[in-house]
Formats: structure tokens, C-alpha cells, sequence
């Protein structure tokens, strides 16, 4: 490089330090600290001075059946979520696509998406009110068509469905936006010549909408995989308790229960580690599979 | 135009209208009903009487919380943070995004600056190492734990250098030629520019911030210091009253229904996010498809 192009330069480099410094010690710090999951932590002794173990924390795990609960638990909740955070959105968008009344359209589209932004201590809050078996609106109601009061929070074999609905009402309306603005830059000429060819409304969406949105679709599909180990720590840390740990509880609960509440570090930075990683190999492939066959790029 | 609708896309018209104002409407009621029980008496509220609409008008709960010494003092705490957290996320976000929007050819090293950014959104340390070195550093209970780990949030630098890349070219070019550097061309010329999307990415900062309760709750090793989201995930959530000590207080509490007051509280903590969302959905549409879509 010439001395030239350094001196029209450097002021880019300077304005980068700041970021740099930041994300040096609270991100890449961190990831120096896993050697926790190798060692029998204690925090007075840091992380030099502790006893070196190896491997024995991950044998620990791999042998406790807690742990393939956990992670049978995850994987399902957060499977659920994908499936239904992929069709509630697109068809409440395809839906609001037949709606001519504007003011109607963007009423619709302001109530739903406005949860998005609700954080899910207050949704708990609200969740925990509405839903409680004794004095909650939805069990009055379910009383008043008859039926018998349910436990939703309190019901093992309720938790994991109250998890993915919750999550998808609270989410939908997000999507929803995301796939009608990629329905509103279908090009209208398409739309006219599917008029002159007889087409009515559901031929036009099916021939002509449904696949124009296929590629966004199958972009935020690949996208969402990655996260198959994310249940949703937010979400479950507000709303389980010890009632529905055996189907509720997940990789992140776990991690923070056994290592904040109840101090064994390295084991829970071992979990922790052993989630990180397969993460990174799993967003790593749909990032790929995304860049591959989407040209999708994020920077 | 005369449209002649065949009887089944009229039905289908109907449906459609129906189904979506129905699932509107089960998104809201939780809300309303929450909000109804806020402001109904207390007596109501232990009936079950309350469904959609206060039922025996009260404020009760309201000044309750008004007169609550923690929540006042987390409510300052939030604000706190969000002002000072949201002002450096913003001059960090600018301040990496510019560079790393110029082309290779202009930045060195640019594909490793950025994947070193973009590398801590696909891996992370975990949960205990990020509290081992926000307690080394000798953070806890201090309001830095809450705004400087989450400083940079590299998801925000993506959209701002997306979009300072569609601006056109010849304007900074001609800056350059006009002979300003780098940072007058920043700060003259992408900054004004750049103000829709600037806000947007503000907007999303506030109520990251606001909302942000985990930090508070590891990071602060006593109660008093917790954020409002902190304090209203004890409260509401776990609903341990343990840090009412004031007897005159909980003679107070005693009058009133526990529900509303929670459910004054959780409206209060909303309120915030209600008055910006507006704003956010405005500028959501031009914000969020910067990121996404590329030529």
C-alpha cells in the first residue's frame, strides 16, 4: 500500500477502534473464559489457578439423563416455533393481501405486529394473569363453554404447546410484515396478464403471489434452522417453574440453573459450550445453504 | 370500476374479514384485560367481574405504585440506561459502520474487520465467562454492566452499512474533492443523509434497552440497583413481595387486589414501548428492508 492511500486511510481505521476494543473484551473475552469448562472452577482461585479436569465435566453430562431431556426439549419446542413462526405469518400475510379497505389492512397489521416489541417479562406478567387456572379470563371462559379449567403453566403435558403459541402470537405479526412487503414488490404487470388470461383472485394467488414469495420463504426458513438450539431462553425463563421442568425446561434455563443458581461453573460452562458449538456449526451451514441458493449475503 | 364477485368470493370476502379481525383481536385482549384489571376495584377484581372494560373505576393500584420507593428508583434506573446506553450504541453503530461500508479496495483488511464483527453474532463465550469478565473487570452493580457488554450491537451496525452503501457514491467522492477527510464527510455529509435510517436503528436501541431484564438481574448483586425490566421480573413474575418492608406500605397493599397492582405495574413498564412504536412502525418498512435485500 502506498503511502498515500495510508495517510486518505487511517482515520478509518481509528474510527474502528472503538468497536474493536468493545467486542475484544465482551465478546472475544468470553470466549477465553471456556476453559472453565475444562477445569473445576473456583472462583476465588480464577481462572489460572483452578484444578485442570479435561473432559470430565462433558463426561458428567453426557451421562446424566437431565441432559438428553433438556435437549430433546429444546429441539422440540424450537421446532415447533419454526413450524408455526413460518405459516401463521405467511398466511395472515396472503390473507391480508385480499383485503381492499386500506384503513382496515393497516389497522390489522399495527395490532399484530405491536406485540413483537413487548418484552417477555411483561408478556409473562400478562401471560401469567390471563392464564391462571383460578381467577384468569381464558380459563373463565373455558368454564363458561363448559369445559374443565386448565393448568396451562402448571401442566407438563400443556408447557411446550403454551410455549410455541404464546411465541407464535407474539411473533406472527413481525413475519407478516416481512412477507407483505415481499407480496407488495411483486411486479403488478404479472397480475394484469394473469387477468387476461382468466385468471380470478386465488388463481392470481396461486400462480402468482405464492410463488414470487417462495424464495423469502425458503430464505427465512434456512435462516431459522440455525436456531434450533434456541428455545427461547427469555420466554421459558419467565414463564416455567419447577412443575414443568421435564418438558419445559432448555439448554439456556439449564445452563442458568446450574451454573448462576447453583454454582457449579464448569459444568454449566460445559453445556453452554457444547450448545455454542453446535450453533455455530448449524447457522454456519443455513448461512451457507442461504448464500448458496439465495445469493443471501449479510454484509 | 363495476366488480361482479361469484358468491364464493363473497363468502370468501366475509371469512376473511371475520378470521383477521378476530385473530387482531386475540392478540389485544390480553392486553386490554390486564389493563381493565389495573383500574378496576379491588373488590371487583377478587369477583372475577373484570373481563374487557374497568369494572368499579379505581386508581387505587395506580397510586400504589406511584407511592412505591423501589419502583420509582428502577424506573430512574431505566432511564438512565437508556439514555446513556442508547447514545453509545449510536456512536459506536456510525462509527464501525462507515469504514466498513467502504469497498476492500478503500479499507484494508476490510473482510477481516468484518468478520471479526460478524463472527460474535454466529459464536459466543456463554453465559458464565460473560459474567466471569463483567465481574473481573470489577462491573457488577454498577450501571456500566448494563450498556457496556451489549456497547456495539453488531446486528445495528449491519443495517447502517448497508444503507450508507446505497447512498450514492459522488457525493462523498465530491466531498473528497472539495478536500474534506473522512470525518467531515461522515459527519456533513452521510450523517444527515443517513437520519431515517439513523432513527430506526435509535428506535430499536430504546427499546432493546428498555427492555433488556437478564443483565440487570446477574449483573446487580442488590435489588436496588435493578433496571425497571429487572425489577418487574421479580415482582411480576416471580411476585416476591419480600422487598416491601414499609409497614405503612403493606397496610396499603392490604386494601388492594395484588393482581392490579401487578397489572398497574406491567402497564406502566409497557408504556414506554407503546409511546415509540409508532414511530418504529413508520420506520420499520424503510429500516428492516435495508438488510435484507440485496441487487
Amino acid at each position: 500500500m502506498s503511502r498515500r492511500n495510508w495517510r486518505l486511510e487511517w482515520p478509518l481505521h481509528l474510527m474502528l477502534v472503538p468497536g474493536i476494543l468493545i467486542v475484544l473484551l465482551f465478546s472475544y473475552g468470553p470466549m477465553f473464559g471456556i476453559v472453565i469448562a475444562f477445569e473445576n472452577f473456583i472462583p476465588v482461585k480464577g481462572i489460572f489457578h483452578s484444578q485442570w479436569v479435561g473432559l470430565e465435566h462433558f463426561k458428567y453430562i453426557y451421562h446424566l439423563s437431565e441432559t438428553r431431556e433438556v435437549l430433546r426439549n429444546t429441539v422440540f419446542i424450537a421446532f415447533l416455533k419454526i413450524i408455526g413462526g413460518l405459516i401463521a405469518p405467511l398466511v395472515t400475510a396472503l390473507l391480508l393481501n385480499e383485503i381492499v379497505k386500506k384503513i382496515f389492512k393497516r389497522t390489522i397489521q399495527t395490532i399484530i405486529y405491536m406485540p413483537h416489541f413487548i418484552s417477555w417479562v411483561i408478556m409473562a406478567g400478562i401471560l401469567l394473569d390471563v392464564l391462571s387456572p383460578t381467577s384468569g379470563i381464558v380459563n373463565q371462559f373455558i368454564a363458561w363453554l363448559g369445559f374443565e379449567k386448565v393448568f396451562f403453566l402448571g401442566n407438563d403435558k400443556w408447557f411446550p404447546y403454551v410455549l410455541v403459541v404464546t411465541d407464535v402470537l407474539k411473533e406472527f405479526g413481525f413475519g407478516t410484515v416481512v412477507y407483505l412487503a415481499a407480496i407488495t414488490a411483486v411486479n403488478p404487470s404479472l397480475y394484469e396478464a394473469a387477468v387476461l388470461d382468466g385468471a380470478n383472485r386465488w388463481k392470481q394467488t396461486l400462480n402468482v403471489t405464492i410463488p414470487a414469495i417462495i424464495p423469502i420463504t425458503i430464505l427465512l426458513t434456512t435462516l431459522a434452522l440455525g436456531n434450533v438450539l434456541n428455545a427461547g431462553f427469555d420466554q421459558v425463563f419467565n414463564l416455567y417453574n419447577p412443575s414443568v421442568y421435564s418438558t419445559g425446561d432448555i439448554l439456556d434455563t439449564y445452563v442458568y440453573r446450574i451454573g448462576l443458581a447453583s454454582a457449579q461453573y464448569g459444568v454449566a460452562t460445559a453445556v453452554g459450550l457444547f450448545k455454542s458449538v453446535i450453533s455455530l456449526v448449524l447457522i454456519s451451514l443455513s448461512y451457507f445453504l442461504a448464500y448458496r441458493f439465495a445469493n443471501y449475503r449479510i454484509f | 370500476m363495476v366488480q361482479h364477485y361469484s358468491w364464493s368470493r363473497k363468502l370468501f370476502v366475509v371469512f376473511n374479514y371475520t378470521f383477521l379481525a378476530v385473530l387482531s383481536l386475540i392478540s389485544i385482549l390480553p392486553l386490554i384485560n390486564v389493563f381493565s384489571v389495573s383500574l378496576s376495584s379491588a373488590a371487583a377484581v377478587e369477583a372475577g367481574k373484570v373481563t374487557l372494560w374497568p369494572v368499579d373505576f379505581s386508581w387505587k393500584a395506580y397510586e400504589f405504585v406511584a407511592k412505591k420507593h423501589e419502583f420509582l428508583v428502577s424506573m430512574g434506573i431505566s432511564v438512565e440506561r437508556v439514555l446513556l446506553g442508547v447514545s453509545l450504541n449510536m456512536l459506536l453503530t456510525v462509527l464501525t459502520a462507515y469504514p466498513l461500508s467502504k469497498e476492500a479496495a478503500n479499507l484494508k483488511f476490510r473482510t477481516g474487520y468484518a468478520w471479526f464483527f460478524v463472527f460474535t453474532m454466529l459464536f459466543s463465550g456463554g453465559l458464565i465467562p460473560s459474567y466471569m469478565v463483567v465481574r473481573n473487570l470489577h462491573l457488577l452493580d454498577s450501571i456500566w454492566a448494563l450498556v457496556l457488554p451489549g456497547a456495539l450491537p453488531i446486528f445495528n451496525v449491519i443495517l447502517m452499512l448497508n444503507f450508507f452503501r446505497g447512498l450514492p457514491k459522488e457525493l462523498s467522492e465530491s466531498a473528497f474533492i472539495d478536500g474534506a477527510g473522512h470525518w467531515q464527510t461522515l459527519w456533513r455529509i452521510i450523517i444527515p443523509l443517513s437520519m431515517p435510517s439513523i432513527a430506526t436503528v435509535t428506535l430499536f436501541a430504546i427499546v432493546s434497552h428498555w427492555n433488556e431484564w437478564f443483565n440487570g438481574l446477574i449483573y446487580m448483586n442488590d435489588p436496588i440497583h435493578y433496571p425497571l425490566a429487572s425489577y418487574l421480573q421479580t415482582i411480576v413474575v416471580r411476585m416476591d413481595m419480600s422487598s416491601i418492608s414499609d409497614p405503612a406500605m403493606l397496610l396499603l397493599l392490604s386494601k388492594l387486589n395484588d393482581r392490579s397492582v401487578r397489572a398497574a405495574q406491567i402497564f406502566l413498564g409497557m408504556v414506554p414501548v407503546l409511546c415509540v412504536y409508532p414511530f418504529l412502525q413508520r420506520y420499520f418498512m424503510s429500516g428492516m428492508t435495508l438488510g435484507s435485500v440485496k441487487e
